[in-house]
């Protein structure tokens, strides 16, 4: 009884072990995103960063006398190396971007998720790295009969440790209440004459530390490598998102959650740990929206005015004109493009409708989904598996795809509209890798990660340029009827429940059904792309799902501008030829991908379709 | 193997692309239109592999049109490109590949669901697919298709190789460790297949599937440790690898077992585990400095002086791949693809680690690997007692394939 008793304390500690890493990360995050606002996808290279440089710094400073006291100055030194980096990306990127949308923020910091992948790839090249153990805690402490990592001890005294360091900077220091002000209300700390530059370069510096201090103390235990960026920044979310954001307190707790799940979870189903993190976030938000020690606010995620279409303007003149060249070239690529020409004009259709049904979610409803894939990906399974497992035709598969990426919107909907802001699109993104695990684990039904080919077209549509006719129809409705949607009372509503959802109640609009039937809607169109997606590649496989591909999307929309009507289509066309130009010239295909978001966030803050409303603003003399 | 005899077939191989190239003349450059093929991989997300892969093809596609290239004198060209780590990315690349760079065919791919999506996507353009490294059974199995060949030896062969190097031991209790996507997945079925075949009565009674590329290893070393086995099937690797190697030696786990592992002593994956590379255990990898042969000890030599770096798994890989495919061009005479799936069938080619045929029964190369024990030298983790497995040896019985196929 007594070894079971001492696997059950061991098991217990292995989790705390895991609990402190992941609270030493997450509170860096929350930090950010307290003051700033900014969803800070980078926190995850921060992260990496820190591993690579101890795995530099520390060998080199081992060489001088295998001392703890030179391995953790070396461990402190590249945490604040990390931390100096998260300063520069403050002062060169973040600083030039506050007044932009938060989510183009959030698009800025993905291009440097970007950037930071392929330069690590660079200097310290592609083989995993794996850093010395820490001197005089190599060992293992033998509790109850049960060896366990001395260093792992360490850890887990260290989360607490970090935990006390920061309550006293936020209660002792004048910075540490500036911080807490502005997590509160960052207007009135303005406001108040704090010199807000220097308040979030400092805040930059501390959750960029807290990053790297985080991936340098793993080192002992796990080798850098240049996929651990993206591996940490989910759960970091989760745990952020679940504690509450901007709640340093909340965060330590959910990270002790997750920690424990995890040590005891893979005891009792050692397969699903890829989803048992999210479906604990997806019950926590349902419960309490705004996560366990997070507090309702105002802002909630929209601090400044609402961004989004404010009034859609009809087509001029000339615009009808451009429409109409638009689906003419569309319809010529058949004619004068060779095969690859038509393939990738036939993707970037269905990408504008899965972008347009996205925007019709973000810009006019004000509803941020970060798992918009999901539906696109459902809709492509859904007429998948009719065509191989049942045998379908082409054209009742495509049917399908609609309905069922309507039906899961409808179903995850129900949830997620009773949310606002962070916490909404955080709970998109749960159910998104709900969805995504299925898909994954499933192996019987959905052929795992592997996915199922044999999706082709009927044999009529078979060749290159009739389905490109297809997909030019169907996307083509699909964008005409959302876009009439928005322009019609119901899209008005939206906007309205968007901007005020208290006036919108109080002139009699229910704003939750509303809202409901939108995401629904959405989901409904990005299931179409998603069947027209999957007869277009003969296959689907569970990346369809993926969060790469639904912040794709997102990346789509706001290059193309959130606040136009047209933008998305833009945006679609732009960034797929973006990707398509870049990744045959280079391996660093990515690092230039991300070169060019951020480019492009910094010279038409307000998307290529702002830019064009600026233009013709100007050009007709009125106020844009 | 008969070291005599294999140096005999060496010395005449030394790529079979070297032999049209002898009767051309010594030194004469390769004339005539060139023949383009297209690469597609992971170079980006998988560079650790792929990128010594990719070495290792340029020289030897420089050593063959520097020897008067193939079919009669033509020179020989890759056209390389990123496959984007996904299904959707790595069939529009493929399509640029066909249409826009005018290759004669496709070759590469290393995850599993890429390399499956590309092989459909070639069966349906009715153009051959070479596949290099994608280990997914199904590739050559249920899902084969007459324009998709493989290489390298699959989840089954090395799972295979790795259960008959532990046939006579007497450890009946086993774990099983993989990563929770496909190959770890078929893996362990392979695993549980065959173990009963080598070790009558041995059962599983431990099984762990952790996310790829964040195993939590001190929550799983502990559930591992908890079931008390004689021995552990592993197939983690990468980062996965170095922490649970980590975890499992401060913890004891590895001590008084028998471990068997995937994929282990391939450098990529041996080189991070430097002083903590485990003792004794058994692996599938790539033991560059103990091979035999001179011609593959040629190539060795002949790759640390042009990239200053020890060649890799992928780099054997990828200078195999194109002895083969220059043998297959120089054999077919013909780009008409049609011709040139009909010559693969059973065609034969002496490469650096001697003689590879490609089984036409399931389109599924003989190209095998090396089965020995981890050991430590200087501080870096090594193989001892290596002997090379010829993959023929390991495939799928034949009345398997017909059934899994006939669909």
């Amino acid at each position: 009884m007594s070894v079971e008793f001492g696997f059950l304390l061991v098991q217990c500690l292995s989790g705390l072990a895991s609990a402190s890493s992941l609270f030493i990360i997450a509170s860096g995050l929350t930090l950010v995103f307290g003051v700033t606002r900014i969803v800070n996808f980078a926190h995850g290279s921060f992260y990496m960063l820190g591993a690579y440089m101890a795995v530099t710094i520390v060998p080199w400073l081992l060489q001088i006398e295998r001392s703890p006291t030179l391995f953790f100055a070396g461990v402190l030194i590249s945490a604040c190396v990390v931390g100096v980096l998260g300063v520069l990306m403050e002062i060169l990127l973040l600083r030039r971007i506050y007044k932009v949308p938060e989510l183009f923020q959030l698009l800025a910091t993905f291009g440097v998720v970007l950037m930071v992948q392929d330069a690590v790839l660079h200097i310290w090249g592609p083989l995993d790295i794996a850093g010395p153990r820490a001197p005089g805690l190599r060992h293992g402490v033998m509790i109850l009969d049960q060896r366990f990592p001395a260093y792992d001890l360490f850890l887990i005294a260290a989360g607490p440790v970090v935990l006390g360091l920061l309550w006293l900077l936020m209660h002792k220091t004048r910075f540490g209440i500036l911080l807490r002000a502005a997590t509160r209300d960052r207007d009135m700390v303005g406001a108040l004459g704090v010199n807000q530059a220097l308040l979030f370069t400092g805040t930059l510096f501390l959750g960029a530390f807290l990053a790297g201090l985080g991936g340098a103390l793993q080192i002992p235990r796990v080798s850098a490598s240049a996929q651990m960026d993206l591996s940490i920044i989910t759960e970091a979310f989760v745990v952020t998102v679940i504690g509450g954001m901007g709640s340093i307190g909340g965060a330590f707790l959910a990270a002790l959650l997750i920690g424990q799940l995890q040590a005891f979870g893979v005891l009792i189903f050692p397969k699903i740990t890829l989803v048992l993190v999210f479906l604990l976030m997806a019950l926590v938000l349902v419960v309490k929206p705004w996560g366990l020690l997070g507090r309702p606010e105002n802002a909630a995620g929209l601090s400044a005015l609402p961004e989004g279409i404010m009034q859609p303007r009809g087509f001029a003149a000339a615009e009808k004109l451009l429409v109409l060249l638009a689906v003419l070239a569309a319809a010529a690529v058949p004619i004068f493009g060779d095969t690859y020409a038509i393939k990738v004009a036939t993707e970037v259709l269905i990408f504008a409708l899965a972008a347009f049904s996205l925007n019709f979610l973000v810009g006019n409803g004000g509803i941020v989904s970060f798992g918009h894939a999901a539906y696109f990906g459902l809709g492509a399974y859904a007429s998948g598996l009719l065509v191989t497992k049942l045998g379908m035709p082409m054209e009742p598969a495509l049917i399908a795809a609609p309905l069922v990426g309507g039906l899961f919107a409808a179903l995850f909907g129900f949830f997620i509209v009773r949310l606002q802001g962070i916490y909404l699109a955080m709970l998109t993104l749960a159910f998104a890798q709900i969805a995504y695990a299925v898909c994954f684990q499933w192996v019987e039904v959905t052929g795992g990660d592997n996915g199922i080919v044999g999706v082709w077209p009927s044999a009529w549509a078979a060749s290159h340029s009739t389905y490109h006719y297809i997909v030019l129809v169907a996307a083509g409705l699909g964008i005409f009827a959302l876009r009439h949607v928005i322009y019609a009372p119901f899209g008005a509503s939206l906007r309205a429940a968007r901007d005020s959802a208290p006036r919108a109640e109080a002139i009699g609009i229910d704003v939750r059904a509303h809202r409901w039937l939108g995401f629904t809607i959405a989901g409904a169109a990005a299931g179409l792309a998603g069947g027209l997606y999957a007869f277009s590649k003969g296959s689907i496989d569970p990346t369809l799902l993926g969060i790469p591909l639904s912040v794709d999307f997102l990346a789509m929309i706001l290059l193309g501008g959130m606040q136009t009507v047209m933008g998305p289509v833009l945006g679609a066309a732009a960034f797929h030829s973006i990707k398509d130009v870049f990744m045959p010239l280079t391996d660093h295909w990515r690092f230039l991908l991300g070169a060019s978001i951020i480019a492009l966030v910094l010279i038409f803050p307000r998307g290529l379709g702002g830019a064009y409303a600026a233009l013709r603003a100007r050009l007709s003399g009125g106020a844009p | 193997m008969d070291s005599i005899f294999f140096r005999r077939r060496a010395l005449l191989a030394g790529g079979a692309g070297l032999a049209a190239a002898a009767a051309a003349g010594r030194g004469a450059a390769a004339q005539g239109a060139p023949i383009r093929i297209g690469e597609l991989n992971s170079y980006s997300r998988m560079a650790a592999f792929c990128i010594p892969y990719r070495n290792a093809m340029r020289m030897a596609a420089e050593r063959i049109n520097a020897a008067g290239g193939v079919m009669g004198g033509r020179r020989l060209e890759f056209v390389f490109r990123d496959d984007g780590s996904t299904p959707s990315d790595a069939v529009r690349v493929a399509e640029e590949l066909l249409t826009r760079e005018n290759v004669s065919f496709i070759a590469g791919t290393f995850l599993s669901n890429v390399g499956l999506a590309v092989a459909d996507f070639a069966n349906q353009r009715k153009r051959l697919f070479f596949a290099t490294e994608p280990l997914s059974d199904a590739l050559t199995m249920a899902q084969g298709n007459r324009y998709t060949w493989r290489l390298r030896p699959s989840t089954f062969m090395q799972t295979r190789m790795l259960v008959e190097a532990a046939r006579g031991r007497t450890q009946k209790r086993w774990a099983i460790v993989a990563p929770n996507y496909e190959y770890g997945q078929s893996a362990a079925a392979n695993f549980k297949r065959l173990i009963g075949g080598a070790i009558p009565g041995a059962e599983i009674i431990a099984e762990q599937y952790p996310a790829l590329g964040r195993v939590d290893a001190g929550a799983t070393v502990g559930a591992l440790a908890q079931a008390r086995p004689d021995a552990i099937f592993n197939v983690l690797f990468g980062p996965d690898l170095t922490a649970f190697v980590r975890e499992g030696n401060t913890r004891g786990l590895f001590e008084r077992r028998l471990v068997l592992s995937m994929l282990t002593g391939e450098p990529e994956y041996m080189i991070p585990l430097g002083d903590e590379t485990p003792e004794g255990w058994i692996v599938t990898g790539y033991p560059w400095d103990q091979v035999e042969g001179a011609a593959h000890r040629a190539f060795v030599e002949a790759y640390r002086a042009r990239f200053n770096d020890t060649p890799r798994k992928g780099s054997l890989l990828g200078y195999v791949t194109v002895q083969v495919l220059a043998n297959l061009l120089n054999q077919a005479n013909s780009l008409d693809n049609e011709v040139l799936v009909d010559t693969l069938r059973d065609l034969r080619t002496e490469t650096v680690v001697g003689n590879v045929t490609m089984r036409g029964i399931d389109q599924q190369g003989s190209m095998g690997t090396w089965v020995g024990e981890t050991t430590q030298r200087n501080g870096q983790g090594t193989m001892r007692n290596a002997r090379y497995a010829d993959g023929a040896d390991f495939m799928f019985p034949e009345e398997e394939v017909r059934a899994a196929r006939r669909a």
